[in-house]
Formats: C-alpha cells, structure tokens, sequence
C-alpha cells in the first residue's frame, strides 16, 4: 500500500477537484494535460485571461514598499550610510544581512534550473521558470545591499578590474573582490539561462498573441524562434551547457560569500565550516522561496495540474535535508568552540546563547530547527497552508540567522571595551522592507507579461513527447 | 607712413573716398595723398582680413580666442584675496613656526608652545623648560584652540544688545563714572577671577588707586578656597602650596585628584609617575587614595578608601592622631589609619599628605600639621608666597558685592572674566542683584549669561591674540605672546580696558605689558632681558622661593559628628574638563570622554551600585535632584567605587547661553550650591521623572570578561618572577605562514606604551585630535557610538563593585605587522609601508567598513556622515595643513602621526643622517604627563622604544591572534602594601 493510498477519503477527493489524480497525487503531471492543454493554460495567464484582483493586490503592495526603498535610497546617498544603525563595532548590518539572505534565495533556482536538469529530475520541469526567475530578482535585489552599504556608493566600480589612470588595482586578497566576481557571474549566467530557456515560450506567445503590438514584442524577445528542430537541437545543447556551467555556481557563489566571513579573524565569522553550512542555508532558505511563491501562485492562477503535489512534496524534503545540515552545523558549532578551546570563540557561544541578543538566537533555533521537523511529516508536506506556513517561518529565521551571524558576532569580538550592541533604525528596516517590494514588483511583473511555467519542458514531460508514449512517474 | 606706399597697394575706399586726395603735384604731395589717417587702420594685419583667406581669418580667430582666454587669467576673483607682496622674513610656506607662550589653566599658567602655519596657530604643545609641565600638556591647554577659534566668540561691543564701538563705550564710561569719581569712586567695583597675572594686578591697583573708595572683589567658583582659609588657619597667612612628588615614597590623597585634574596635575603626574618607575620599576612609590568618588587618581592607588565626603574630614583626625598630632580620638578607620601612620612614619620626609582643593580646610589644616609633623615641609611639600596679587576670601568678596548690589550700592560694576551669574553660589541672588546697577560691564570671550545680564559687553581676546602675564604653580611668571592678531575687531584684553580707565585713550597690551616689566625686571639691558623671557616663555628663576612656614596652632578639634547614614550627602566638584565651566562651548572638551565613566556631553549624578539599588535606580536613570528645596534634573551613572550613601555632581554644566556646543549639555549643579555648603551638603532627596535623557559614554563595557587586555601584578610578585608576563603570553612563532618572510631594513616604527605610568588624563586623546583633524560628532552620534577618537583611553574595573581597582589602557591603532584590516580591504585602500605603518589612503577608500570589522581591536574609525565641519570659516583655521581632513563615507584611524614621521625622515636625509631617537614624537608622546607614551625605531637596539620592548613587561595584547602588532604594553605594577593583605 503506497502512502498515497492511506490519503483519506476527503484529501482524495480534493486532489480530484484540483484535476490531479486522486489515487497518485504525486504524479509530475496531471492525467489530463496535454501540449493543447499545456499551451493553453500557461499562454492564457499572460494573453487573454483577466488579471486577479490577486496580481493587483501584491504588485500595489510591490510597488507600495518599492517606493519606500527607493526612498530609503535616495536618503541614504544623499546623507549617508549612518542613516542606519550601523557604528563601530557593528559595522555591517543589516544591509549585509539582506544581502546574503536574498543571494542565498537565488540559490534554490538555479539549484533547480540547473542541478536537477543534469540529475535528470523531470519534476523540475514545471517549476523551474519561476525558481529561476526568483533567482534573477533575488540575486538583484541581493546585489543591490554590497553597492550602497558603501560609504562611497559612487566609486563602487573601483571595486572592478579596470585600467585607469590611477594604475591601482583591486586587491585580489580580499573576499569583497571575490565576491563581486561570484555574484555578477551568477547573475550573468542565471539570467542567460532563464532567458534561453523561454526562447521557445516566448515564440509560443509571439503565435497567440492577440494584439500586433504583443506578437511584435513577444516576436523580438524570441529572436525567430521557429520551432525548426535545428532550432531545438541547438537549444537544448545550449541549454545544458549553460546548466553545466550553472551547477558548480550553486555551490561556488555561496561558498564565496561564505568566504567574506571565514577569511576574517572574528570569532563567530572565522570558521572553516562555513562554505557547507553556507550553501545548506541558502538551499533551505531559496527552497522557502519557492514555495512560499508557488503556493500562492498555484493557487491563484489554478495551476494544481502542472504544479503537483509532487513538486510541493519533493520541495518539502529537500528543505528537510538541508535545513538538517544547518541543526548540525548549529550543534557543531559549539562543540568546535569547545574543542578549540579559544576563550574567545567560547565566549562567543556564550553571547549567543545568553547575550544581550540572545533572543536571536533562539529564534534560529525555533525558526529554522524546530518549526521545520514538521516537514517529518507527509500531510504538512503535501498541504499547500502548512508548508506555506513553515516555508514563511524558514524564510524568517534564515533572515535572523544571518543576522545573528553578522551583527551578534560583531557587537562583542575581542576588546570588551569596544562591545555595543546593534539598535536598528527606520531605514534599516525601510531598505530591508524596500528591498522586498522589489522582489514583489519584479515578480510580478513577470507572472504577468512572461510564461511562469515553461511550456515547453512541460511538454516534454507528457505522453506523446516520449518514445514509448509512457507518462512521467 | 612711406610703408604703406612703398607695396603698392591702393585701398578701394581709398579712391573712392570723396575726401581723399586723388591728385599730385609732387612725390611728396603723392605720398601725403595717400598717408592714411590713422595708420593702424591700414596697417597690414587689418589689411589683410579683407584679403578673406580662410587660413587668415582662422589664424586670427584662433589668435583673437588665445587672447581673449589670457585676459581671462588675468581677471582677479571677486572677493577680497591678499596679495603676499611682502612675505615675513623668514616665513616658509608648509614649514610651521613655533613659539613659546603660556596658558591660563585652572587659573593658573601652564607654559606652550604654540605651532603656527603661516600665522595660523594650529597645535599647542608643553614648553619643555617651563616647570608646570615639562613639555607635556594638559587637556585644557591642547584643547585651548577650539575656544580661539569658537565661531560662537563674542565679536562685537554691545550695549544692552546693540553693537557699539570701542569709543562709544569709553564716552558711556566717562559719562558713568563722572559722578562716581567725583565721590573718589564709591559705588564703583571690579570683579574679577583670581589674579596671577603681575600686570593685570598693578593695573587694578592703579585703578584702585585713582578712585580710592572703589574695591576689588575675586571669584572663582573652583578656587582654592579651602586651601587658602586652612593656610590663613594654620600659618597666619595664605601660603602657597605645592608638592614635590618625585621624592616621596608615599602619598596619601586626601580626595586629592592631583595626577589628572586641578592646579599643577601635569607636573605632579609627570613627577608622580617618574617616581613609580625608579630602577628598572623595582622601587616604586606608594599610592593611598582616600576619596568621596571615582578619580582616575583613585583609579591609579594602591589602596584606595572610598569615604563620603564628610567623612574623609574624619579619617584625617583619626590618622592625625594616629601620627601623634592632636586629632580625633575616636577610631573608625583604625584598619587603614594604622598602618597607614606606620608607613608614613617609615617614610618621614619622604612622604605627601595632599587634600583636595575641594574638601574641607580642616582636612587641609591637618594636612599641613602632618606633613609638618612627618617633616615633610620644605622637602616633598613646598610653601610659598601666594601667586595671586591679592588674596582674599572669595565667598566673602562676592557675598559682599552681592549684598551690595542689592542695596543699590553698587553704580558701575566691572566684570573682567568669569561669569557670576551662573556659578555664583545659588543663595547669593548675584543676577536681581546686577540689575540694579547702572552701569554694569562684562568683558569676557563669549557673549554669556553674565553678558545676558549687563548693560554692556566687551569681547575679550584670547591669551593667543593679546599680551599678557601669569604665574604658574610655583610663582614661574610667563610673558603671554600672541599668536595672531584678534580674530575680532572689537575685542579687547582686560589691560587694555582697565588702562583705558585709568588714561584715555589707553595703550596697546603689549606696551602695557613691556612698561610694568620694564619698570619691574631691575635689568640693565632690558632689550635683551624682555627678548628672552619672551623667547623662553617664562621669566628666568621667577619661581617664587620657599618659605619657612611653621603650623602656629594645633589642628582644630574633632569634626562635628558624623550626620546620619540615611542622610544622602552631596558633593560638588569641578568638572575634569568643563573645570567651573568657563569650557562648556569647547567641542573638544565636550566630547572628551570622562575619565572613569567614559561619558562626553554630558555631567551626570553619580551613585554607588549599592545605593542606586537601594534607590531602585538603573544606570541612566532621570531623576529630579534638590537640596533644601532647589532641585535640578539629571540622569543617574551608577559608578564603581563610588562612597556609599554619597552622591557626586560635577560643576561646570548646564549653560543656556554659552553657544551651540555647551547649551544644553547636562545640568547646572551651581543651582543647588550655596556659599555655606560649596563643596558638600546632606539631605539630597530624588525623584523619578518619566521623561528619559540617555546619556552618551563611548565605552558600555567596563569590565575586561577574565580577559587578558591589562597585565597586572604588584611590584613585590615582579620581583620574584620577572618573567611573569611572558608566562601568560602565547605569541605564535613567526614562520608559522606560507608567506616568505619580510625584512624591515630601514625604520621598523613601534610605540610602547607604559601601564604602570597612565593616569588616564586624556591629555594624548585631545592631542590627537588636534593633530590629526579629527572631527567632533556631537551627542546623538556618541550614543550612535560613532565617536572619532583615534586614541582612546579605556578604563577598567575590576574587584568588588563597590571598592573596585581601575585600570587604563590607552589604545591607538595597533599597526599590526600581519594586518587583518589590509587583507580585507577590496580596494587596497589601507596597505602596509615598508617602515611597518599600516597606512591608510583616504582617497582610495569607498566605505566598506570590512577593515572595522576585522580589527581585534576596533580603533578604525569611520565618516557615517560628513562628520567634518567643511564650512565654518574659523574652524578651518585651526586644521593642521599636515593632514588630511576627511570627507564622508571613508574610514580613518591613527597613523602613528605619520606626517610627523615624514617630517622627520625629509629632515635627516637632507642633512644625510638616520633620524634620532626622540626626532619623532607622536602628538600623544608629546602631551603625555607621565611619559607613558614612546615612539621610536624599533630596528635599532639602543633607542628607547627597543629598550623598552625588551623589559619582562612587555607584551602584545592578544598576542595569540599573531597580528604582530608594533603597539606594545608594558605591564601595569602596583605597590600594595604587604601589612594590608593582613
């Protein structure tokens, strides 16, 4: 008796409302989609159907806090960076602690676009646009943090490898340098894989649009896609080169961030189990992202029969296993403290545990350790509102954590006479709030204007694309 | 013009021309003919434009634009710029001057030399010849420059608010005092501070002399006032007095904070300091301190005693009977007072009995009697004639003054400094009092709540602007040479307003000061006698001679009974920085942190951690203070090793007319001082107010966490194990790296800084400051925690809360050899020097703060905003052309004063030569009292800062995160007494 089979009679029959097949939920694809279907479904959102009061209510929340952040922009360049709460000690804040939360987000996309297309995980195929376009926005909104947190926003590009006039160089010793090479890789390549990948989709709309100018527009982004099978063959060599080139970055990008806190000498950054924990993090965090979109989104636009319980399962586990990593990392960590035996890095897990912000981190401890064994179980896994709930509750505690790691290590390091304690300000929260509207906006705007779920690959996954006309398991 | 004729060419216009002269008759007439009329006209440049030739006309045009462009240069800029027609002999732009002069400090002179840029004065620094401080400086002297340069000065003469000139206001004077003379000038007044200044005093005298019913009246609220009642008590007459600490063994402070605040603190720190240090440290004095709250004297003690105020005045009866002068039989204290007497009595005449300025004359009446009695007297205690002209009771003066205002006695009352209407003693009613004077006149450098009250103003200038004379702590006289020519039109020295008083129109001061000493200095050759006094900065063997001064009585009876514990008693004192407050608008001095507490902007109501619980206080909280029904609002600091049931405020506080730095900050504690209670009284009642008022400290840690910042032990463990600091360091070998080594060949620049020797008077902090252009954040960006400091001076306690030890530990940048900070840097904006400096490059820096974060002892320091002031006019005059002035978003921190550095080394290889040892001196070498501070080449082992890295005390702090920092410490000693532990 599969698990599926115990579902009760009430659950089964939801999942048959919803198109899905009620005796194997988990089947990637619904039992009724077809390419007609498929084609249909996906290139209505963006053509002919009405757009939800839903899309209206959070791009007007998008652009509502979008507005703040470009606010809290301005008056940070035109007074300073000490409109935030950041002094000495804590010299860094809250805008590096937004900056590796929404580049740790990016890396469930990618993860997704790129790494389970070599494993060959065809469930990926319907989700994979939307995780990599939440890639691109949070790595953009995460870019965003490095550059204006500068006291010199304006030569940030002296940053860059560049033949000037000065003859100086950047130093290549530095993390930040190896930083700025990571991200705007990641970003290029995410953004070049994304956009690929929709060539074909893009072409379909181009085919269906229903006004001149949406078939011009739709016609120029698909750069003549003809559907010609050179057309695909080309394509999909492309496409796995570029996933070939992505997967490593799912690793290296965050192992280099990582890098802008083990390569210093504070205890609670200098720590050589970072890279892993790091990139377990980001896993864990991006995976909240993506759920906490796709559930919403599933719901709204009624895409159950492409988005199954199978992806918002497989999601589930894979936070599980990651967000496992980091109980251990967090348990590790003190024991390494211990077993060093630095009265320093002891005193350290002293000031988190019982400092002045301790509450921060037990609140990494609840949010990200024990809130999330309830992924344990199959029933919050495969139910939309509790694995929203919990995928919410990662994204919050992911947030805290890096929090916890930046400001809470900083505010007490060696000399006890310099120990102060971070106090945010208005505009701390308003970039970090600010920042958040971005992501909305941007997001939106793509659920809007481009195909959310690739056609194509969705496509791929149905009977008649197969040899031997099998459906996908 | 036959040239013209001779090419040939005929203009058309010529011809044509009805009023030329076709026709000839012969050659002479032809070429008359054709002779233009103006013949530059047709000369050949204008010709040759009709000829069109494109290549012409755009050799021209370009010709024309040159032109025009030079004229351009050649436009002056409209504002007024002076014209360096006649450079001063001698004067070499970027190569400063210096000259000596002295500063009024705590009333008294301290001599500097000043360093001038281009007739800018930019740094003060100590005179090395000068007694008060040997060329150390005090806070209050480095810090003299922000009250030049106060863009809140007073500039004008102003009558009742309405600006007047010097010549308007000597007609009102004559017409003022036409009929008061006539009477021999009863009804007229002048209230001055105290006098130390020879001329200024036979200036009053002439005045006196001239209206002989006048009368003089002193006041100075922190004056010695103790001091002079106690002498007038014990020898008949007010001697001076002052303590030679470099010859005593043992020293007991009477709530004395003779190391780090009052008269003579920088001698006495200095002498204090080189007595602690004597034979390879081994020979240390002994320090008990006996105090009603935390002093960064106390901090230094070996034993320190916290007392309520009022009972110190009973513990030195118990220890004056205990050292058989008749004292007070009772025996509360008969732990301390014991064995205290038995030390003293091991070190006769090599031993200080020293009372604060602040407590009571019967502790300085039986001060005197001990130190007599230990025979002491004349050779750790000195007694001389007084340094002031006339003194007298203060309190008296000004109550006297005060009553006779107020009975309208009082016609033409003449202020010169001071401000009475703010720190006159609260039951005085000084300001009803001033209104009832006609003509009443305050000269004084700011525009303050005095000048609010009179009728008219004068602008006084700054001792750097105008001559004059004072006497030091030992009667050393100073002639007072300006620097620069008044900043201000309208300001005038008290000389010159009291000389325009006595003759119209009144001389310069320089020709009132070179005619008192011409008359006084009995010299031949007064030229030279005048050129060197001036040159050396104070008058050859001035100081006043030893006097013989006996005790003529027995020390007074008993103190009165000790007042009842649930009684809370108050104590006043001077502020360490403010001092009575005459420095409220110094920014500087504002943001200074408070020696113990660590606070800046702010007094604060300090409570001892058990009497703040007992009160159910937390620190900062905001209470309402009053005595006797006068009450004042301020935020409670819970101070380590503050007396119990004891209270204690700083005077100095609380202006509302002092000018945009000093409004405002804190509290004024001369609101609940009353003439019969100046220094303390009991029955301080509290309230707690709803409202909070944080109060901004630039350390919220005090305490080190088991860690091993300060190395410490007593002398006596030293000697048995000199290696003991060694024992606790773990500095990882060297070659424990990948990278090759690196060998400093030239300069190897270290800074050894000496524990045992800082008495935590932030002299170095404000020098830095001076030096190094570092700007003042104010208040809100303290409690940002986002001061400047490069230096700063963090203290520690350490023990039991109530009766702590103190530790200072002075930390400037580290310039670790393995820099973390330079690793992180993106772009390469801090680098290391082949010298070893961790040099830090403003221009190339773009704010990312990842330096900060990385230093294990956070000393960089950060531009949050444009924290430096870029547009008043007068600030930048102060900025030491030297170094950079930093603009927002960039990090900066201490540079070891790397300008200095490269001064030196241009110096010594243009004359081809290794810079010497103690060529360069960091500015907080240069200020340090104690010499706690030395810089030097660590490459060569016989300078001094080598020596010093090789003592047993040496250690690097955090040795073990193996930066190799170049700063090292020599561990703190102290000298506890053995029979103590017993």
């Amino acid at each position: 008796m599969t698990v599926e089979e115990r579902a009760p009679i009430e659950e089964r029959q939801r999942h048959a409302d919803r198109g899905l097949d009620p005796n194997n939920p988990l089947r990637v694809v619904a039992p009724s989609t077809t390419f007609e279907t498929v084609s249909e479904q996906i290139s209505s959102i963006v053509l002919t159907r009405k757009v939800p009061l839903f899309w209206w209510c959070a791009f007007g929340f998008g652009v509502f806090l979008l507005i703040w952040f470009i606010i809290a922009i301005t008056w940070l360049l035109a007074k300073g960076v000490g409109i935030w709460g950041i002094e000495i000690p804590n010299a860094w804040g809250f805008a590096i602690t937004n900056f590796v939360w929404w580049i740790g987000i990016g890396h469930a996309g990618t993860l997704i676009s790129a790494f389970l297309l070599l494993l060959r995980q065809t469930w990926r195929n319907s989700i994979n646009r939307f995780a990599e376009a939440m890639t691109i926005f949070a790595v953009m909104c995460a870019g965003m943090f490095p550059l204006f947190h500068l006291g010199r926003a304006w030569i940030f590009y002296w940053i860059l490898p560049y033949p000037n006039t000065m003859t100086a160089q950047p130093n290549f010793r530095s993390p930040l340098v190896w930083d700025v090479f990571a991200v705007s890789t990641y970003f290029t390549i995410s953004l070049l894989f994304w956009y690929l990948g929709m060539v074909p989709d893009l072409a379909t709309l181009r085919d269906r649009a229903t006004s001149r100018f949406k078939k011009g527009v739709y016609g120029i982004m698909s750069f003549g896609w003809r559907g010609a099978s050179h057309h695909w063959k080309y394509h999909q060599s492309a496409c796995l080169l570029l996933a070939g080139l992505a997967t490593p970055l799912v690793l290296s990008v965050h192992t280099v961030v990582s890098f802008d806190f083990t390569i210093a000498i504070l205890p609670g950054w200098h720590s050589t189990i970072f890279p892993p924990y790091f990139v377990a993090g980001a896993i864990y965090s991006g995976f909240a992202m993506v759920l906490a979109l796709c559930i919403p989104i599933r719901a709204v636009y009624g895409l159950h029969n492409l988005i199954t319980v199978r992806h918002l399962n497989n999601c589930a586990k894979l936070m599980l296993a990651t967000g496992l990593v980091l109980a251990y990392t967090y348990a590790i960590e003190p024991f390494t403290s211990w077993y060093g035996g630095s009265e320093f890095e002891l005193a350290l897990v002293h000031n988190r545990a019982v400092g002045p912000q301790a509450w921060a981190y037990w609140l990494v401890i609840l949010l990200n350790v024990v809130i999330p064994q309830a992924l344990w179980f199959y029933k919050v896994r495969t139910r939309p509102v509790p694995l929203f709930l919990v995928s919410c509750v990662v994204l919050v505690g992911m947030w805290v954590e890096r929090y916890m790691i930046i400001v809470v290590s900083l505010g007490r390091d060696f000399l006890p006479s310099s120990w102060a304690n971070f106090v945010a300000t208005f505009w701390d929260n308003a970039t970090l709030y600010g920042s958040v509207g971005l992501f909305i906006t941007l997001f939106m705007l793509f659920v809007r204007y481009l195909p959310m779920i690739s056609m194509a690959e969705v496509r791929e996954l149905l009977p008649f694309s197969r040899p031997g006309g099998g459906t996908e398991k | 013009m036959s040239n013209s004729a001779n090419h040939g060419f005929v203009p058309i216009e010529a011809l044509t021309n009805s009023t030329a002269r076709p026709y000839w008759r012969n050659l002479a007439d032809r070429d008359a003919a054709f002779t233009p009329e103006e013949p530059e006209q047709f000369s050949e440049e204008g010709v040759a434009i009709s000829e069109a030739s494109r290549r012409r006309f755009l050799s021209l045009m370009a010709g024309s634009l040159a032109l025009a462009g030079l004229t351009g240069c050649t436009r002056q800029p409209v504002e007024t710029i002076m014209p360096y027609v006649e450079p001063p002999e001698n004067v070499i732009p970027g190569k400063p001057k210096y000259y000596a002069t002295a500063a009024p400090v705590n009333g008294i002179a301290e001599g500097v030399i000043v360093e001038s840029h281009l007739g800018r004065p930019t740094k003060v620094e100590g005179n090395p010849d000068h007694p008060a401080n040997f060329g150390a400086s005090s806070v209050h002297s480095q810090a003299c420059l922000m009250d030049l340069y106060d863009p809140d000065r007073s500039k004008d003469i102003l009558n009742l608010g309405v600006g007047q000139s010097w010549d308007a206001f000597q007609i009102a004077w004559e017409k003022a005092i036409a009929p008061v003379a006539a009477r021999h000038g009863a009804g007229f007044r002048i209230l001055t501070e105290t006098v130390v200044s020879p001329t200024l005093g036979a200036q009053i005298q002439a005045v006196l002399k001239k209206y002989p019913a006048a009368q003089w009246h002193q006041y100075d609220p922190a004056g010695p006032h103790s001091a002079r009642a106690a002498a007038m008590a014990t020898f008949g007459r007010p001697v001076n007095t002052y303590y030679k600490f470099d010859s005593a063994d043992v020293v007991v402070s009477l709530d004395a904070d003779f190391l780090a605040c009052g008269r003579a603190s920088t001698r006495y720190a200095r002498d204090f300091s080189l007595r602690r240090r004597r034979n390879g440290r081994t020979d240390m004095n002994r320090l008990y301190v006996i105090e009603s709250t935390m002093t960064a004297t106390g901090g230094k003690a070996d034993h320190r005693l916290p007392l309520r105020y009022s009972e110190i005045e009973r513990f030195a009866a118990e220890l004056a009977a205990a050292l058989g002068v008749p004292g007070s039989s009772s025996q509360n204290y008969q732990f301390w007072t014991s064995r205290l007497a038995r030390d003293l009595q091991a070190h006769k005449g090599a031993c200080v009995i020293i009372p604060g300025e602040h407590q009571s004359p019967a502790v300085h009446s039986l001060a005197h009697a001990m130190n007599a009695a230990l025979g002491n007297t004349g050779k750790t205690v000195i007694y001389t004639e007084p340094l002031e002209v006339q003194p007298v009771d203060q309190i008296a003066s000004l109550r006297q003054l005060a009553r006779d205002m107020n009975a309208g006695q009082v016609e033409v009352l003449l202020i010169l400094g001071g401000n009475p209407v703010y720190n006159a003693p609260a039951d005085f009613d000084f300001a009803q009092g001033l209104e009832r004077v006609k003509m009443s006149i305050h000269a004084g450098l700011h525009f303050d709540e005095t000048s609010l009250k009179t009728t008219w103003h004068i602008p006084e200038t700054h001792f750097l602007e105008d001559w004059g004379d004072a006497r030091a702590f030992d009667g050393t006289i100073s002639i007072i040479q300006p620097l620069i020519q008044p900043l201000y039109d309208g300001a005038h020295s008290q000389l010159q307003i009291l000389d325009a008083i006595l003759q119209f129109p009144g001389r310069t001061s320089y020709e009132i000061v070179r005619a008192y000493w011409s008359a006084q200095s009995g010299n031949k050759d007064f030229e030279q006698w005048w050129r060197k006094s001036v040159h050396d900065g104070l008058i050859a063997n001035s100081a006043l001679p030893p006097v013989n001064a006996a005790p003529k009585s027995a020390a007074p009876a008993a103190a009165s009974a000790a007042p009842a514990v649930e009684l809370l008693e108050i104590s006043f004192r001077p502020d360490v920085y403010m001092y009575d407050g005459r420095y409220a608008n110094n920014m500087w001095l504002q943001e200074l942190p408070h020696p113990m507490t660590k606070l800046t902007w702010d007094n604060a109501i300090y409570l001892s951690p058990k009497t703040a619980a007992r009160l159910h206080f937390d620190n900062q909280q905001h209470v309402e203070l009053s005595l006797n029904g006068r009450s004042v609002w301020g935020s409670v600091w819970i101070l380590p090793g503050q007396p119990d049931n004891s209270v204690a405020v700083e005077l100095g506080w609380g202006r509302w007319h002092s000018g945009r730095a000093g409004n405002g900050a804190g509290f004024n504690a001369y609101l609940l001082r009353t003439s019969d209670a100046l220094w303390a009284a009991n029955g301080v009642q509290f309230k707690k107010l709803d409202t909070p008022y944080p109060l901004a400290t630039t350390q919220m840690q005090q305490y080190m966490e088991g860690r091993k910042v300060v190395i410490e032990n007593t002398v006596d463990y030293y000697k048995k194990h000199p290696n003991f600091v060694a024992d606790t360091q773990y500095e990882p070998k060297e070659n424990l790296t990948l990278y090759p080594h690196w060998d400093y060949r030239g300069y190897a620049w270290a800074l050894s800084i000496d524990l045992t020797a800082c008495v935590n008077c932030q002299a170095c902090v404000i020098a830095c400051q001076a030096e190094n252009n570092i700007p003042v954040v104010g208040k809100e960006q303290v409690l940002a925690r986002r001061a400047m400091h490069w230096l700063r001076i963090d203290t520690y306690y350490k023990g039991v809360p109530g009766e702590p030890t103190a530790y200072y530990c002075p930390v400037p940048c580290m310039q670790c050899e393995n820099a973390p900070c330079e690793l992180v840097c993106p772009v390469q904006a801090t680098n290391h020097s082949s010298e070893g400096l961790n040099d830090m490059v403003y221009n190339r820096c773009i704010g990312t703060r990842y330096c900060s974060n990385n230093c294990p002892w956070k000393v960089r320091r950060f531009n949050f905003f444009l924290f430096q002031d870029w547009t008043t006019e007068t600030w930048k005059l102060q900025r030491n052309p030297d170094v950079s002035v930093r603009s927002r978003g960039v990090m900066e921190k201490c540079t070891y004063c790397v300008q200095r550095i490269r001064e030196a080394e241009i110096r010594a290889e243009v004359e081809d030569r290794y810079v010497r040892d103690g060529e360069i001196q960091t500015a907080c070498q240069q200020a340090c009292p104690t010499q706690a501070i030395v810089f030097g080449d660590k490459n060569n082992p016989d300078n001094r800062v080598s020596k010093l890295k090789a003592e047993n005390l040496n250690y690097h702090m955090y040795a073990e995160l193996n930066t190799r920092p170049r700063t090292s410490y020599l561990a703190e000693l102290r000298n506890p007494n053995p029979e103590f532990l017993s």
